[in-house]
């Protein structure tokens, strides 16, 4: 009995091995994070079953200790170096990587946790005109432009893209580091205009994606 | 004032009021408003070399401690306490104080994670093999940036302008659009490329260019390409058979 279990073991083992070598390749070759349904398109698997393999290789990766790590960002899967090698690689690279600004970082934490939002919300809570880091933001399409709030003066609103995802190494907005709430005074501040719904947001988003 | 401040240093009033109190431990809930008004303005005044839109904000700042202030110098009616129970003055500053604290250090925070390039990096390829589109591959609406980034590589590719001469026979937007429509009749896309000629006038890419903002926008046809870095193709939005050429004004479009 306990012979005939260990076999059985070992063939379903092989062949998630076959696919297992497959996912790793197709992830290590894709240049954006690999979604898991497109994995599962290519090798004809269900999605579940591609999930619960990437998770298997990334904990190997973690565990190996290697510098190399597959991380899930951006609703994908991707290699990428584990963040202790930064120094060498930069040398490698040569770039000088994007520096963020007080502001920059302010605004786009204010966009992040609240979007939908429009310019001028962001301007109250910060106390300053935010036109030039807005451009900015929008230029490393770190946001984007959701569309056009329903009230007067039809002003855009934005959001963050899917390459702030990307940049900060988060699946998805749930990742986002919880607020640090103050207090409870923190809390009640009344909401700086009308709440735009997300049936409305995903409508402006639609027309969007036709330009 | 025993500490200098260098109001470039600070982000915005709100970010300097904040420091105020901190520095002299005040509770944030119970704002000495005479002392941190009178700091404020010390700062404001040492400010010379100061370009005005910014001092304008800090300026509405000093009014609003001032305002607050007389608010608190006044005495209050016993009797009115029916009214909001926002009775202390100060509550609105303290709120949009604590609001603003919030997000500072949020983007603390988000500049404290592993960051793209920064600190983690993935492969990259520039190589063009690898974006080629294949069937089935997934699409994605194209952005205004990509697009702009796009229209301006075509015009740096245009042939040098010739000079003193005059155009006479004008192309137009609306011959643009057919001639378009006719190049996609029986595809299903063509990429964004196909539509010029390989050293095309600079005239021509600018109206070819109008021509498809213009199908984008009678959604007769969708832009797309398989992911940021791409080549853009055009989709023709309605079934194929229903495009046909047709009859279109110039000053329909506004172009004239």
């Amino acid at each position: 009995m306990m012979k005939y279990h260990h076999l059985n073991w070992g063939k379903i083992h092989l062949a998630t091995s076959d696919v297992r070598k497959k996912i790793e390749a197709l992830v290590f070759v894709s240049e954006v994070p690999l979604k898991t349904d497109r994995i599962a398109e290519i090798l004809e698997m269900k999605k579940g079953d591609v999930r619960k393999v990437l998770l298997e290789v990334q904990d190997e990766y973690t565990a190996a200790d290697r510098g190399i790590l597959l991380e899930e960002v951006a609703e994908g899967f991707q290699f990428r170096t584990r963040p202790e090698c930064s120094e060498a690689i930069q040398q490698l690279v040569k770039s000088r990587p994007f520096r963020f600004s007080r502001p920059a970082l302010e605004t786009l934490a204010i966009i992040a946790y609240r979007q939908p939002v429009t310019r001028a919300e962001v301007e109250y809570l910060r106390g300053v005109d935010s036109g030039g880091v807005f451009k900015t933001l929008l230029e490393k399409q770190l946001i984007r432009i959701l569309g056009k709030k329903d009230v007067p003066g039809r002003p855009l609103i934005y959001g963050t893209s899917r390459e702030f995802l990307e940049f900060f190494g988060m699946r998805d907005l749930s990742a986002l580091p919880t607020l640090k709430e103050f207090s409870d005074l923190a809390s009640d501040i009344p909401e700086i205009g009308a709440e735009v719904s997300v049936a409305e947001t995903l409508k402006v988003e639609e027309q969007n994606e036709e330009i | 004032m025993a500490y200098e401040i260098n109001i470039e240093n600070f982000q915005g009033p709100l970010d300097l009021l904040l420091h105020l109190i901190k520095k002299n431990e005040m509770d944030i809930y119970d704002i000495q408003v005479a002392d941190i008004t009178e700091q404020y303005l010390a700062v404001i005044d040492s400010m010379k070399s100061l370009n005005l839109d910014v001092a304008g904000e800090f300026l509405l700042m000093a009014a609003t401690l001032l305002h607050i202030k007389s608010k608190l110098l006044l005495p209050q009616h016993e009797d009115d306490e029916s009214e909001d129970d926002e009775l202390d003055p100060r509550a609105e500053l303290v709120r949009r104080l604590l609001e603003y604290q919030k997000y500072k250090d949020a983007g603390e925070t988000l500049s404290e994670m592993s960051l793209l390039n920064r600190d983690v990096f993935a492969r990259k390829f520039q190589s063009q093999e690898l974006v080629v589109g294949h069937e089935g591959d997934e699409m994605v609406a194209v952005g205004i940036f990509e697009l702009v980034d796009a229209f301006q590589r075509l015009l740096k590719e245009t042939s040098d302008p010739y000079i003193h001469e005059i155009n006479i026979e004008r192309l137009t937007v609306s011959d643009r659009i057919n001639s378009i429509l006719t190049l996609l009749s029986g595809k299903e896309n063509i990429g964004f490329l196909e539509l010029f000629e390989e050293k095309p006038e600079r005239s021509i890419v600018v109206v070819t260019f109008l021509a498809m903002l213009e199908l984008v926008r009678l959604r007769l046809v969708r832009l797309m390409q398989n992911n940021r870095c791409g080549g853009i193709w055009l989709y023709p939005a309605v079934a194929n058979d229903e495009i046909s050429p047709f009859e279109l004004g110039e000053d329909s479009l506004g172009y004239v």
